[in-house]
């Protein structure tokens, strides 16, 4: 992929995954996000960019409620996923999870085998009846994590004894095995070299064909590249929120044209 | 400035030579050297006092494996056997029988020498009433050659390792001069000799005047109940009191108290547990004393912090990305730590339970105040349940009998339970070291 192909990707509106309404985050008495609105489209991959603080991250990791884990962090608003608020009381952040997924900054597989690593979720989940099913769900992930080839040998290896990018690959495997009906992707190639980037970034545009996709990116080349909406945070804010190809090319927030341009952040 | 320094003509600066070192550079170079002398200095210090720790431990301690016996091939026949049941003084006959067979050796190999009943009993004790307990118990060696290995008093057993010599020992009731003569007589004729001192390692406590029979076995089985139920109890209860504390438990002020004074705890003199056991176990549970049941219990309050701070602080070194990794693909809360953070943290999990243990293994204070010493070590609990609660010593406290005791030769017993209880702990060490490789090979 490169830069040129983002103008001629056809945008076509579909159906909204995710909608996120007035939301506001507090880390104990500090406004960490303020009033964001967006709405996440299903088979899409939307881009977050920012400066370092202004709250990507941290709304990202709203939309799977990770924050639940954080005591001092307060989330108001209303987060919809098909429809449904995702922070209504009756919901079970563990069955959120598993339909939305997430891969993390750094490549963090489990201290097991590539076969465990994959089957982990599955089978906590009860998604295979037996041993065969589970092999099927193992090599069907690993190969939409792009990894199959380069793993289908040692599977009783350790996913730790894998390269940085292979990690993150199994990461995406072990994270599209629970089918989730979206990603969210924090920063993922931020531990990794330009090869290994393509490569990660070439299996989010594969991925794009099943599941909604949600990065948080540094590189504003890469949002250029993978996404087809970007949202460009600043300072708790979201600025500007649209198609790719616009965002990048013709701005209307003076802000987003400073922080694109690299005048900002 | 030194000689190699020298005016540069264009910047006026001084240039300094990097092969000659400044004053800066040598005051620091110097503290540096200094540095390092008090290191090694400090390390040659403890290593010196540990040689000469385990260079007296060793020294003072070899003496108890050894034991002096009387080894006398003895027959006895049915006759024999009957007519001295049918004597009044029953075992002064067995006695007698055994002098004359002695003799009998003792002349066969040349030798002569004056003694007579009394000397005997100095030497071996009642020998008369051994001879006519193992005749009573097994019948069916009437008539047969038997080897009998006779123990030789405390004060023989000096003799032969250097503790009592002619010049020192005054005539008493234990031993007379004229006695070492024929020690000297037997050992000549090799019917008096030094073998390896099992008894000392499977026998039970023996009485205040008789140090040769002393053995640490009974309370080694004291100490390995005791240790049972601090294992049993403290692990799981320390490790579930860690985990909630460390993965679920909300961050306030009860929390907050509740660490600290778990880190208060593990600071607590030792001897304040004991009179806590003694007080709520004993005399409000009414659980019986001296048993290795309570022992246990108090020895658990005792090692709980150690658990419960070595564990945490094992979890807390587990990478929070492994949390986020299980609870990302849908794991709850528990599966997270269930499956993933507790198994990586197992390692260091049992490494502070062993050594948590180790130190109970060691603790004799708690231990006098809920009656575990003293002469209680009498023998083999009955069975396996009895272990639990039958009266029985640990073995620090069996050690610190011996020491208290007036006899020398306990305090060679002493030195010799030292040296087994050191080898426990080594045992347990190499354990969790070996543990600790293998778990964490696995990753």
């Amino acid at each position: 992929m490169n830069d040129m192909t983002r103008v001629e990707r056809a945008v076509d509106s579909k159906d909204i995954k995710i909608n996120a309404k007035q939301v506001q985050v507090y880390y104990g008495d500090t406004h960490a996000i303020k009033d964001v609105d967006v709405e996440i489209e299903d088979k899409t991959v939307t881009a977050f960019i920012g400066p370092s603080g202004c709250g990507k991250s941290t709304f990202l990791r709203c939309l799977n409620r990770m924050n639940d884990t954080i005591d001092i962090c307060r989330v108001q608003g209303d987060i919809l996923l098909d429809g449904e608020d995702i922070y209504d009381k009756r919901v079970d952040p563990v069955q959120l999870r598993a339909k939305v997924g997430m891969v993390f900054q750094k490549p963090n597989p489990f201290p097991k085998s590539i076969y465990d690593n994959v089957a982990y979720g599955p089978r906590i989940h009860g998604l295979a009846k037996n041993k065969a099913e589970l092999d099927e769900i193992v090599e069907k992930s690993l190969r939409r994590g792009a990894i199959w080839d380069e793993v289908k040998d040692r599977l009783d290896a350790p996913g730790t004894g894998l390269s940085g990018g292979q990690q993150q690959r199994l990461c995406i495997a072990r994270a599209v095995a629970t089918e989730p009906e979206v990603l969210l992707m924090d920063e993922p190639c931020s531990a990794l070299d330009p090869i290994a980037t393509a490569q990660v970034e070439e299996l989010i545009d594969e991925l794009r064909s099943r599941y909604s996709v949600v990065i948080v990116t540094h590189s504003m080349q890469q949002a250029a590249r993978v996404s087809q909406k970007t949202a460009f945070f600043h300072l708790g804010n979201l600025v500007e929120f649209g198609e790719t190809g616009q965002i990048f090319t013709n701005p209307e927030d003076p802000r987003t044209e400073s922080y694109i341009t690299g005048r900002i952040g | 400035m030194t000689d190699a320094s020298m005016q540069s003509p264009e910047t006026g600066r001084h240039t300094v030579s990097l092969t000659a070192s400044d004053a800066r550079t040598k005051k620091r170079a110097a503290a540096e050297k200094r540095f390092r002398a008090y290191g090694i200095t400090a390390i040659a210090t403890g290593l010196f006092f540990l040689i000469v720790l385990f260079a007296s431990i060793l020294s003072q301690g070899i003496p108890a494996f050894q034991r002096t016996v009387v080894s006398v091939d003895f027959t006895l026949t049915q006759q024999q056997q009957e007519q001295a049941e049918g004597t009044l003084f029953k075992t002064k006959a067995y006695s007698d029988l055994f002098i004359s067979e002695l003799n009998s050796e003792l002349a066969e190999r040349g030798i002569s020498v004056d003694f007579d009943a009394a000397a005997i009993e100095r030497l071996l004790g009642k020998v008369g009433g051994t001879i006519r307990t193992f005749y009573a118990e097994n019948p069916d060696k009437l008539g047969e050659p038997i080897e009998f290995d006779l123990a030789a008093s405390s004060r023989v057993d000096g003799y032969f390792k250097g503790r009592v010599s002619r010049d020192t020992l005054q005539d008493s009731r234990f031993l007379q001069l004229s006695d070492l003569d024929l020690v000297d007589a037997l050992k000549e004729a090799g019917i008096i000799k030094q073998v390896f001192n099992w008894p000392f390692i499977t026998g039970a406590d023996s009485g205040v005047d008789n140090p040769g029979g002393a053995g640490i076995g009974a309370s080694v089985v004291g100490s390995f109940f005791m240790m049972l139920v601090v294992l049993c109890l403290s692990l799981p209860i320390g490790v579930a009191a860690s985990i909630y504390l460390e993965e679920f438990a909300p961050q306030n002020r009860f929390t907050d108290l509740i660490e600290v004074n778990i880190s208060n705890l593990a600071a607590v003199p030792s001897i304040v547990f004991g009179i806590l056991g003694l007080a709520v176990f004993i005399q409000f549970m009414h659980l019986p004393q001296s048993a290795p049941l309570v022992g246990g219990l108090v020895l658990t309050l005792m090692t709980l912090p150690t658990i419960i701070i070595s564990t945490r602080a094992s979890l807390k070194a587990v990478p929070p990305s492994i949390r986020d990794a299980a609870l990302g693909v849908g794991a709850s809360k528990m599966q997270a730590v269930f499956h993933h953070v507790l198994p990586l943290a197992a390692p260091g999990i049992l490494t502070g339970t062993i050594i948590g243990l180790a130190q109970a293994l060691g603790e004799t204070a708690p231990l006098l105040l809920i009656g575990m010493v003293g002469f209680v070590a009498r023998g083999y609990p009955d069975g396996f349940l009895a272990g639990f609660t039958e009266p029985n010593s640990a073995m620090p406290a069996q050690i610190y009998t011996w020491a208290a005791r007036a006899d020398v030769g306990f305090y060679e017993k002493a030195w010799g339970g030292i040296i087994i209880l050191l080898m426990f702990l080594l045992t347990m060490n190499i354990i969790a070291i070996i543990l600790r490789r293998r778990f964490e090979r696995r990753w």
